[in-house]
């Protein structure tokens, strides 16, 4: 039935498959963190059903909301704008499956093999069956409506190219924004400049995607359009992903000539300054904890996408939730993962002459210093109403007081490895859905407490609410660094243990 | 100095480490000798509190390990290359390590400009990160920050792998230095019988988890040891 390559290919894709299997399944994150993945499923199922809501109710909404048009027209013109939101959520979402190539590459493996089983590997994303929860109801509708199903069909299967061609077109993205300081700028820079083009209509996206849509959907034969596109895009991560195939890109270790900065600014931080130094060289010299910092601005900006609409400068519980995700941007990000930061050298720490007390208050000084700074970035946004940097204050107080402690806390229960010196190909380093699932309690809580304080109470009293929370965690800081460390001691050795295991 | 008692380590039931009594005196220079799971570096790992005996314990200058940290300032140790800062440069790395002893900067050029010859000029001033430098100039950079502030006992896991020759030589004089004349307690393992037994005074076997044998140091050793090897070998052969 099969030849005798074919037969070896699928053997080799078995063995793959139970690698992949076995270190998921073995790695010491898996085992220590259920409940995450069970956030995670739940989640996957929250998106699945709203996306099948929303395939099965698209054409109701349609016909309600334009009722003159055709609904299957005013569909596809919208199709621009779910184009540019995927590839840019995917982008911070979704990475590149990660494989540890080394150890295969001296095997008889082709190449071609591994770039292709990594590849396709990415195909089977949830990311792309999602869409599928909504492109397939909506086509039923649509044909139960009345559409013929000669012109529905080749529409659907084009959506189901167009979500591949953006499932690898954000590996491109990506393969480029991995060499870049800003990491995240190629993304914006793409994303800026397809809806700019349509903006000023110097291409207008949303017409030529809409229409050429519904040509494909009338002749058929114009599918080979979006599949050229497709197996372009395809080809090109082929190519990318076999240059970096090669032992050199790993083994070869690009020299960085060290920069070094002054930070003798830190003595004043007493006992704890040997930690700061370190800790800020280590976000500086490293990529993934440099275009971490280099989100700040993101964070910082984040109000800009929602206050200048009228909107939203109604509700007041908003206030809260971006006042704590723009000052507290840095916090979350770089708190979740202490300690893991000093994963790679955590049994050299454990053994030195150190109190933990220090090394913790350096982290949380570092995580206040951030918060201080973003506040007092964000004062413009008093231009937006004195309500807002009012809330935005109370936010940062209660990051100070609360989240800061909430996540060192956290912390303790870190038993994944973060490999900062990782050149391996396929690893982008980058951060994905788990990261910011964590982030939410951070926020929500806070926004749900000023809100329904602001709803039952008034304005005044949802920020004393804030404001008494975060000084009363400022004034217990002693104590709660005290339990923190104590359990920080008491996982030590769990901590050791995890952080020398690869996976 | 160090004091083993009734000492285990077992994981999942099954024994990897098991030493009844083990003194070592101040200021000897002790090796650990044995084949691939023999228990060296678990025995370190326990004497460093990297983790948790199953039962005994072990005492350093008078300190239960696993009990009190207060032995961490006068023990100090270089097990792999995780003891390294990986973005650090090696000049960054020496002061940290001396900002966590209580030694200046001063105090640290100080040492490091004693190990000129062992670093052989690729250390230092190379402005370039430990994570860019070879695997041997790795280990050198984290033998010389395990001396740093003048520990009394160190602990070092396999120092002559990936080593030069020069270099091999050149550490092994720097070892013996230390334990003969500053008095510290060295405590080192190898496979190489031909380097422990140049440095080391004393020599112990492990097998298994078990102490086999404990041996002075004289000119007949390292005969015993290649014996004793050797018929290892061969009686795995016959096993199998």
């Amino acid at each position: 039935m099969f030849t005798n390559n074919q037969t070896k290919l699928i053997t080799m894709i078995k063995h793959f498959i139970s690698l992949e299997w076995k270190q998921y399944f073995r790695s010491s994150y898996w085992q220590k963190s259920i409940a995450l993945n069970i956030l995670l499923v739940f989640f996957a199922l929250y998106f699945v059903v709203m996306f099948l809501g929303l395939g099965f109710g698209l054409l109701f909404i349609i016909k309600k909301t334009f009722p003159e048009q055709d609904a299957f027209v005013v569909a596809n013109g919208f199709l621009f704008y779910w184009i540019v939101v995927d590839l840019a959520l995917r982008f911070f979402l979704q990475k590149l499956p990660v494989m540890s190539v080394k150890p295969l590459l001296t095997l008889p493996i082709k190449r071609f093999t591994v770039v292709n089983y990594v590849l396709g590997k990415s195909a089977l994303s949830f990311f792309n069956f999602l869409p599928l929860f909504a492109i397939i109801p909506f086509s039923i509708m649509l044909m139960g409506d009345g559409y013929e199903a000669s012109l529905i069909l080749p529409w659907m299967f084009t959506m189901i190219i167009i979500v591949l061609i953006i499932n690898f077109l954000n590996f491109i993205i990506e393969a480029f924004s991995a060499e870049k300081e800003l990491s995240f700028l190629p993304m914006i820079v793409f994303v800026g400049a397809l809806v700019a083009l349509d903006y000023f209509e110097v291409l207008p996206m949303t017409s030529l995607i809409g229409d050429g849509l519904i040509n494909i959907a009338n002749n058929p034969i114009f599918i080979l359009i979006p599949i050229t596109i497709l197996l372009l895009c395809y080809g090109y991560n082929y190519k990318i992903l076999k240059a970096k195939l090669f032992l050199d890109s790993s083994l070869k270790s690009k020299v960085t000539e060290v920069k070094s900065a002054d930070l003798s600014w830190t003595n004043r931080f007493g006992d704890i300054a040997p930690f700061m130094k370190l800790d800020l060289k280590l976000i500086w010299r490293n990529k993934r904890t440099k275009s971490m910092a280099m989100l700040l601005v993101i964070g910082l900006l984040y109000g800009l996408f929602f206050y200048p609409q009228p909107m939203y400068r109604d509700m007041e519980f908003m206030f809260a939730f971006i006042g704590v995700f723009s000052t507290g941007f840095f916090l979350i990000n770089f708190g979740q993962f202490i300690p893991a930061w000093d994963s790679g050298y955590y049994k050299m720490l454990m053994s030195q002459n150190i109190k933990y007390e220090q090394y913790l208050r350096s982290k949380f000084i570092l995580m206040i210093m951030s918060v201080v700074i973003l506040f007092i970035l964000g004062i413009p946004y008093v231009y937006f109403g004195w309500k807002i940097l009012i809330a935005h204050f109370a936010a940062a107080i209660y990051n100070v007081g609360v989240n800061s402690h909430v996540i060192l806390y956290g912390g303790s229960f870190n038993r994944k490895k973060i490999d900062l010196d990782k050149k391996a190909a396929f690893n982008y380093q980058g951060t994905g859905a788990v990261q910011w699932l964590i982030g939410i309690p951070l926020m929500i809580i806070p926004m749900a407490l000023f809100g329904v304080t602001n709803w039952l109470v008034g304005f005044e009293a949802a920020i004393a609410i804030l404001l008494i929370l975060g000084i009363t965690g400022i004034v217990l800081h002693k104590k709660l660094i005290k339990l923190i460390t104590q359990k920080y001691l008491d996982s030590k050795y769990k901590m050791i243990d995890a952080f020398s295991q690869d996976n | 100095m160090i004091y083993t008692k009734d000492l285990s380590k077992a994981y999942n039931g099954v024994n990897v480490l098991n030493i009844e009594e083990l003194s070592i005196p101040k200021g000897q220079s002790f090796g650990l000798v044995g084949n691939n799971g023999a228990g060296k570096t678990t025995y370190f790992s326990l004497l460093l509190d990297l983790i948790k005996p199953t039962t005994g314990n072990i005492t350093n200058n008078n300190i239960v390990v696993n009990e009190s940290e207060a032995w961490k300032p006068f023990t100090s140790s270089f097990i792999d290359e995780s003891f390294l800062i990986g973005y650090l440069t090696p000049e960054e790395y020496f002061y940290f390590i001396g900002d966590l002893r209580g030694q200046n900067k001063a105090d640290v050029d100080t040492l490091i400009s004693k190990f000129e010859d062992f670093f052989n000029g690729e250390i230092i001033g190379k402005k370039k990160y430990l994570r860019d430098l070879s695997k041997g100039n790795q280990k050198k950079a984290g033998i010389v920050a395990a001396l740093i502030g003048n520990p009394e006992v160190i602990i070092l896991d396999e120092p002559f792998a990936n080593l030069d020759p020069t270099t091999q030589i050149r550490l092994k004089q720097i070892l013996k230095d230390l334990a003969e004349k500053q008095g510290v307690t060295v405590l080192i393992s190898s496979h190489d019988l031909m380097h422990v037994t140049d440095v080391c005074e004393r020599i112990v076997v492990l097998e298994k988890g078990n102490m086999i044998k404990d041996l002075e140091t004289n000119p007949a050793t390292l005969k015993a040891l290649e014996t004793h090897f050797a018929n290892g070998a061969f009686a795995t052969q016959e096993e199998e």
